[in-house]
């Protein structure tokens, strides 16, 4: 199953339990396979995990290809 | 936010205009598989297989449904325990109750007397179970890849600290790379390219796939699985081709990282070990699954409950499911897809997974 | 023709889909077959303009966000009065009550029905009370049976290119909100029940429309395939009209459930002249329970074989919309 969600770190417990919000809704996760988050942080959820942190450069470097591809370039 | 403009419509129509243009260049339609079952369900949801297959690119599916290529055997072992085991909890993910076998599935199976079924969304709830739980046995039919077999590494370590001895583990765990060295050695199909599975990247990276490159000289990209990642992945491998030099790329930059997830892959090699496995249509690949070291037996099903597992099962007459998996024939050309085999009554697991080919190209037309 | 290999009624013949109506046609109306019965309509349309439904409701739990089982046994019977074209006007009520049932609990429930049924201008008029021993009934099973008067009919045979489909409302709240209150999810979002009744639609029935369905097991994708699928034509619906809110689109995504098989309690699709699609919508959107109103398709002898349900994506793509198998989750209404 690779189904992952991009979801925002509103909760770090000390036990490495929390909680992500993705569009609204709020979901318990595990943050015991990453390192270094932080509320705000951006994480891939998966089967109840947090498996990786999303790097928001890179997503922003994504959109501003996409949109070197809208003007052709 | 993010989510939105990964699926826009005008990034997808300018990624596609630039995808023509090179196949224009290229001179000939490239078969590109998407090994991972979440690819194939975005690329029919998103209607992208005819818009890619109208620009001339082919897209065959590949083994990357963890459901699909679990032999029946492992099934039709955990169905026999849920019938024949008194006060055992079976859990698992969903889709894998409706596996047809020739002993049923798992979804119509009748529990011994004080047992059930109970379907989780995250291993970790199997010890919450069996906590609340302990005059009974829990039992978690765990199949996955890479992505997942972390999150069951770290259950079976907090079972072993929090000695919760009631719960075990029958797995179905797959490794990626193998089956994909078995498709490129066996040149029954022709590849022209590879998108990696995005998620299966977080944790193992990109060097399990550099031989695929190297030796094979095969174009393939780390891909994401919003639809404007899955052109980018194509766009990437097409550059590939035109350049004549393939390599393995990442286009989910924002998720993988070239050296994956180490922290994890320690966790899944603290607690398991890699063993040969058969695998549904590909047959016995050597050190392709894995199994619990030694010294966690205890939470073995396999061991605990006794079960002799063979790997003589045969899937259901009329089921071409290891065919698709390899990416030798498409679903619609199996001769039981939509007569005999639809998803009311599946012959097979790929009409049956959320990741399955079929189940994409039965519910998703086009 | 009967299926021999039904020894047994499993849970999937009650949830609403194809093996549903396989059922039902099967056993049920190959049985009692008659002119009315067999058009299978939503309300039976009887002579003298009269319509006549029956609905039982068994949803768990019995009290969720947004509702609970009262609400929802006087609007669903409402509701199928009002999208065959009938003004609802007497309801009947029984109730099957598990013994040990909370009286608490049980005038909770009659409470609701009363608020609803003078919300919905309907009057209760008979009704019947049954207590089984305990175990033997879940807490509280509630069957309600409506009559109203027929304002206007279907116009099946009028439905043709450049008609377009509209939707009330925001879709899959109920089936969510739901799910979300049977706590297997370690979920939590701001979903409440859209359970509401449709009184408001009557007046539009003569303005223009030929066909309305609320949106209740299956979903919109199955709704709209049971009409499509008897139209020499095709129907589009456009994925980026479609009214869903943040939280249904978060909450479905992550339990990998598609919102257009999710069930409503509140909501009507129907198909309405192209010309005065918006002069209609507009109306619907002057009440406050149509605000999230759309526009999200039409009627088309250009796209796709007659017959099919196709969805053009987000992505500019399409796919096809097949009917649901059987119901996603068991007891959602």
């Amino acid at each position: 199953m690779c189904l992952g969600i991009p979801a925002k770190v509103i909760e770090i417990k000390e036990d490495n339990t929390g909680k992500v919000d993705y569009l609204g809704t709020k979901i318990k996760v595990n943050f015991s396979l990453i390192d270094d988050i932080k509320v705000g942080d951006y994480v891939i959820l998966h089967a109840g995990f947090a498996i990786s942190k999303l790097d928001e450069k890179e997503v922003e470097e994504t959109l501003s290809l996409l949109k070197d591809f809208i003007e052709n370039k | 936010m993010i989510v939105e403009s990964f699926r826009n419509k005008e990034f997808i129509e300018a990624i596609l205009k630039k995808i023509q243009e090179k196949i224009k260049k290229i001179g000939f339609s490239p078969k590109i598989m998407e090994v991972c079952g979440t690819h194939t369900m975005t690329i029919h949801k998103f209607g992208l297989r005819k818009l890619l297959k109208d620009s001339g690119i082919e897209m065959l599916s590949g083994p990357g449904c963890p459901v699909c290529v679990t032999p029946n055997e492992i099934v039709e072992a955990s169905i026999d325990l849920l019938s024949n085991h008194r006060n055992l909890i079976l859990a698992t993910f969903g889709d894998m109750t409706r596996v047809p076998t020739k002993k049923g599935s798992l979804l119509t199976s009748i529990p011994a007397e004080g047992s059930f079924k109970k379907i989780v969304y995250s291993p970790e709830e199997c010890l919450n179970i069996a906590k609340e739980n302990r005059d009974k046995e829990v039992v978690f039919l765990g199949a996955g890849f890479e992505t997942t077999i972390p999150s069951i590494a770290f259950t079976i370590i907090r079972a072993f600290k929090e000695k919760i001895y009631n719960f075990s583990l029958l797995s179905a765990l797959w490794l990626i790379p193998p089956p994909l060295q078995a498709i490129v050695k066996s040149e029954e199909i022709n590849i022209n390219g590879f998108l990696y599975p995005g998620h299966v990247s977080t944790i193992i990276g990109k060097k399990p796939y550099e031989f695929i490159a190297n030796e094979y000289k095969i174009p393939g990209t780390i891909t994401g699985f919003e639809p404007v990642d899955i052109l980018l992945g194509i766009n990437d491998i097409l550059d590939q081709i035109l350049e004549s030099n393939p390599l393995v790329t990442i286009q989910y930059k924002r998720a993988v990282r070239p050296e994956g997830n180490p922290k994890a892959m320690n966790m899944i090699y603290e607690v398991f070990e890699k063993k040969d496995a058969n695998w549904r249509g590909l047959g016995l690949i050597p050190q392709s699954g894995l199994k619990l070291k030694e010294e966690l037996s205890q939470f073995d099903a396999e061991r605990k409950f006794n079960l002799k597992i063979k790997s003589q099962s045969k899937d259901l007459r009329g089921c071409r499911c290891g065919d698709v998996l390899k990416g030798k024939i498409s679903p619609p050309e199996c001769p039981s897809f939509g007569k005999t085999c639809s998803p009311e009554s599946p012959r097979g697991p790929c009409m049956v997974s959320f990741e399955g080919a079929c189940l994409a190209y039965y519910k998703y037309g086009y | 023709m009967k299926n021999k290999n039904l020894k047994k009624i499993s849970l999937e013949i009650g949830s609403g889909g194809r093996l549903m109506k396989e059922f039902i046609s099967n056993e049920i109306v190959s049985l009692f077959n008659n002119e009315i019965l067999n058009e299978l309509h939503d309300s039976a349309l009887l002579p003298e303009n009269i319509a006549f439904t029956t609905d039982s409701y068994v949803v768990d739990p019995i009290f969720f966000p947004g509702g609970d089982i009262g609400k929802l046994c006087i609007n669903g019977t409402v509701n199928d009065l009002i999208v065959s074209g009938a003004k609802p006007l007497y309801i009947s009520l029984a109730l099957i009550l598990e013994e040990g049932f909370s009286t608490r609990d049980l005038r909770k429930i009659l409470n609701s029905i009363k608020e609803a049924a003078d919300r919905a201008d309907v009057k209760i008029v008979s009704g019947d009370t049954k207590v089984v021993k305990k175990g033997q009934g879940d807490k509280i099973y509630i069957n309600t049976s409506g009559i109203g008067i027929l304002i206007s009919r279907p116009r099946l045979n009028d439905i043709k290119p450049g008609d377009k489909v509209i939707v009330t409302g925001t879709l899959g709240e109920h089936a969510l909100s739901i799910m979300l209150a049977r706590g297997d999810f370690g979920l939590d979002a701001r979903i409440k029940s859209d359970c509401a009744p449709l009184n408001f639609l009557l007046p539009i029935w003569k303005k223009g429309v030929l066909w309305m369905r609320d949106i209740t097991r299956g979903g919109l994708a199955s709704v709209l395939n049971e009409l499509v699928e008897n139209l020499p034509y095709s129907c589009i619906i456009h994925e980026e009209k479609l009214p869903l809110s943040s939280p249904v689109k978060g909450a479905s995504e992550i339990l990998g459930i598609d919102p257009l098989y999710l069930a409503c309690e509140g909501r009507a699709v129907m198909i309405v002249e192209g010309k005065k699609a918006l002069s209609i919508l507009s109306e619907i959107k002057g009440n406050k329970l149509g605000r999230n109103a759309s526009i999200i398709g039409e009627i088309s002898e250009k796209f796709g074989k007659s017959g099919e349900l196709l969805l053009n994506t987000l992505s500019g793509g399409w796919r096809l919309l097949e009917p649901l198998t059987s119901e996603l989750l068991p007891r959602i209404c």
